[in-house]
């Protein structure tokens, strides 16, 4: 009978600012100072390779979904379909409803209409294979470690194997050198690799990013970045909101635009960066401001 | 990094580690005694054997009790619980069954209270008397009256304040009835000059002193009360103003937990010829406050 | 005036000399305190968590009741544990009155709503900051609340401790069900009022210094340990 309390109104406006990853190389070192282990191709036995057994649960299927806070909708009329595989990219001016939609997709929000449909074999365990990192990291009091294991520990994972997962994670993300240290004094881009190495040992078949490196400096960026390219080479969907234009050049094999509350287009990255469809994409592309 | 500084950090940060267990775990053991640490022991609190003496504040905080008490106790062995009330109010706990023996000094309550079966028998143990004290200026000219319920009409002729008990207790119900004699209806100057606290004996001397006002209190809480400002004796002698004081065991056939052995032994010893010495031996400021009279 | 002056040095002159009695009342304080405070520790914080995360019918009313109660009269509650307690009441076989047990059973039921409310407000706003997180990776209520009141912690111990203060400066509900018996159930603020009531002002105040004394030294340590902590944990 008890309701669990579910966050209610708009999500917060971004406020971080736009440093992006622009004028990094691509191959630059991935993780300043980083330890041993980083960014290492995965080796296909590495339980962090695979996602977890079974967890089919794409296609998301995503029909005519509002959202709306105090009578007003802020997302309308929102179809789209996320098969699986590859980075799709949610682009869009602030106020777009990016990070809605990306809550509606992930649950954490109720559609005031349309539906929000997995379609996958284990659609019913939808919940289980679905991670998602936020803007500003949201890390526990304790050690890094304790982090990810308490994270594994509400997934019903068992004590010994908590800990090798954990452990797993940490090294694929250059942060094994800091388990035992304290989540909340680590820097900003520690707490946001933290953050992702958290949802990775989850091992989700797709992970949500809201605005992943708005408040990165570029060297903490790129490290962010290559972790996402790592987990979506593991073989797990990813979707992200992005408004820094230069990573979603980086990170998208689809862009999905967003311009008021409504999805304008759905398309190949590609395509979209050479030939946007609609007026208002190829004026956000020219950096124009939209109304 | 060489290994050595690696294994120097890793040994800092396991003494931190565990300097920061100890801290906490020992913030915890500290709570945990503190909850469990037993009452010091002292010789009221050691025997399991103890009695509740459901008594007035004018005993308790004249000093008799502390004066008297540990005499029975250390005969003994039985430590005396004291809760001090008004009279009214260590009827009603006696009453509950909460105490098991009372001593209070108002004579018809106390005989109601054993007529109606609360308590088995009620014995005499001493006496002392009430006194008018009011400010030096004496703004109701009764200085060196006999006659109390007199002093009483011209308090209330005059409109001087006067500072009540007004709870119920002995020394209030006592003062109700020297209003009752001076033909007084004083309910009426409630809160106009007659101002009634509703609180003990050294609260109400604390306001009459605060006040400059006139009120009734027992000779042996004046005699120990420190903060008298400028209030003095006015009328005293009065053979109405007689306070005397009675002993009642609870009735342990109402109430079946009431210690009913300890209980006697107190009274006989308190009505008998040592607890009679040691009240008669009683002395604030070298006066004598209470004089016992057990048959 | 010189009530106050003296105060200072009747204070002075007990803890100098380690005056037996007052050892016996200050530590019998701190036993019933601190013990009332741990048992409203206990059901306060996961009640004001609980409070704070589960919504339903009639969750409001619990609240505004939860808030009131942070202001219930000592004496209600006295007289209301007294009436239980007595051999006349519903729990007379306990044989609890006029006791440590009966004191701190008084100040359980003072302080637990003060530390259930500050709680409450406590753990929502935390949630407004880790609400979608903990939600996102499946945790459900009851495991966010324990979640959160650990990741809380340093903030929970003003509530505690204002449970504490609470508890150590009540006079109201502990005269009525301990009796302030000498050596039995006299804390430091029955003793005040007693002293009050003898009409010796000066020791009331010097003991009332103690108390305060006693009061912020509590409050002193455990903010160091919060503050460390703090710093330690970020």
């Amino acid at each position: 009978m008890a309701l669990f309390r579910g966050a209610g109104g708009e999500a917060p406006p971004s406020t971080g600012l736009r440093t992006g990853c622009r004028g990094e190389t691509r191959d630059s070192q991935v993780f300043p100072g980083g330890a041993a282990g980083d960014a290492q191709p995965l080796r296909p036995d590495s339980p962090l390779a695979q996602p977890a057994e079974g967890g089919d649960i794409l296609p998301l299927l995503v029909r005519g979904v509002r959202y709306e806070a105090r009578g007003v909708a802020l997302v309308d009329g929102l179809s789209l379909d996320l098969r699986a595989g590859g980075r799709t990219v949610l682009l869009g001016p602030n106020g777009a409803g990016k990070s809605l939609t990306l809550r509606l997709c992930h649950g954490l929000l109720r559609p005031h209409a349309g539906e929000v449909r997995w379609l996958g074999p284990d659609a019913a365990r939808a919940r289980d294979f679905q991670a998602m990192a936020f803007q500003r990291p949201v890390l526990l009091r304790r050690t890094a470690l304790a982090n990810v294991t308490y994270a594994l520990s509400l997934k019903g994972i068992a004590r010994p194997a908590r800990r090798k997962l954990a452990l797993r994670a940490l090294e694929r993300t250059g942060l094994l050198a800091l388990a035992h240290r304290q989540a909340r004094v680590l820097s900003a881009g520690e707490q946001q690799r933290l953050a992702l190495a958290r949802a990775w040992a989850l091992r989700p078949r797709v992970l949500f990013l809201d605005e992943p490196t708005a408040n990165l400096d570029p060297a903490a960026c790129r490290a962010v970045e290559a972790i996402i390219e790592a987990v979506d080479a593991a073989g797990s969907k990813i979707l992200m909101t992005t408004h820094d234009l230069g990573q979603a050049r980086r990170m998208a094999d689809e862009v999905l635009f967003m311009h008021r509350g409504r999805l304008l287009e759905q398309t190949p990255a590609a395509e979209f960066f050479e030939r946007p469809r609609s007026d208002e994409a190829r004026s956000f592309l020219r950096g124009e401001l939209l109304q | 990094m060489s290994c050595g500084i690696v294994r120097g950090m890793i040994a800092v940060r396991l003494m931190r580690r565990w300097a920061w267990t100890v801290l906490r775990s020992s913030v915890l053991v500290a709570a945990v005694l503190a909850a469990s640490l037993p009452a010091r022991v002292s010789p009221q609190a050691a025997g399991a054997r103890y009695i509740v003496l459901a008594s007035t504040t004018s005993t308790e905080n004249s000093g008799l009790f502390a004066h008297i008490l540990p005499r029975f106790t250390a005969k003994t062995g039985i430590a005396v619980r004291v809760v001090a009330k008004g009279t009214g109010q260590a009827l009603r706990i006696a009453r509950n069954g909460d105490a098991d023996v009372v001593l209070v000094h108002h004579r018809s309550a106390e005989e109601r209270f054993v007529a109606e079966g609360h308590g088995v028998e009620r014995r005499d143990v001493m006496y002392n008397d009430f006194v008018l004290i009011g400010p030096a200026g004496d703004p109701a000219a009764i200085h060196g009256l006999r006659d109390a319920p007199g002093a009483f009409a011209q308090i209330a002729a005059t409109g001087a304040p006067f500072v009540s008990r007004g709870d119920d207790s002995g020394t209030h119900r006592a003062e109700q009835r020297l209003w009752q004699l001076a033909g007084i209806d004083v309910r009426e100057a409630s809160g106009t000059w007659y101002r009634e606290t509703g609180a003990g004996m050294g609260t109400t001397l604390n306001i009459a002193a605060a006040m400059g006002a006139y009120t009734l209190v027992d000779r042996g809480t004046w005699l120990s009360f420190k903060n008298r400002g400028d209030l003095r004796i006015l009328v005293q002698g009065d053979r109405r103003l007689f306070n005397p004081y009675g002993v009642i065991l609870v009735n342990p056939d109402k109430h079946p937990h009431v210690k009913a052995e300890e209980g006697r032994a107190f009274i006989d010893w308190l009505t008998g010829e040592e607890g009679q010495l040691a009240i008669a031996s009683f002395r604030v400021d070298g006066q004598q406050a209470f004089f016992p009279n057990a048959r | 005036m010189s009530d106050s002056i003296t105060a200072f040095g009747r204070a002075w002159a007990l803890i100098a000399a380690a005056d037996a009695t007052l050892i016996e009342i200050i530590l019998l304080t701190l036993r019933v305190s601190v013990s009332a405070v741990a048992v409203a520790a206990a059901a306060g914080l996961p009640l004001g968590g609980a409070l704070a995360l589960y919504r339903f019918p009639g969750r409001r009313a619990v609240v505004v009741a939860l808030n009131a109660l942070m202001g219930l009269p000592p004496v209600v509650v006295g007289l209301a544990v007294y009436l239980l307690l007595s051999r006349s009441g519903p729990l007379a076989p306990l044989g609890l009155l006029f006791t440590p047990a009966a004191m701190i059973i008084a100040q359980i039921v003072l302080v637990t709503p003060i530390v259930a409310a500050l709680t409450q407000q406590v753990i929502e706003d935390l949630w407004e900051e880790y609400g979608e997180q903990l939600r996102s990776l499946g945790a459900g209520p009851g495991r966010a609340v324990f979640t959160l009141l650990r990741d809380a912690r340093y903030s929970l111990l003003t509530a505690v401790l204002a449970g504490f203060g609470r508890a150590i400066a009540e006079v109201g509900a502990v005269l009525i069900v301990g009796g302030n018996i000498a050596h039995v159930t006299r804390v430091m603020t029955t003793a005040i009022a007693l002293e009050t009531s003898k009409g010796d002002l000066a020791l009331a105040l010097g003991l009332g210094l103690i108390l305060i004394a006693l009061s912020v030294s509590v409050n002193a340590m455990a903010y160091g340990i919060r503050d460390y902590a703090r710093l330690r944990h970020g």
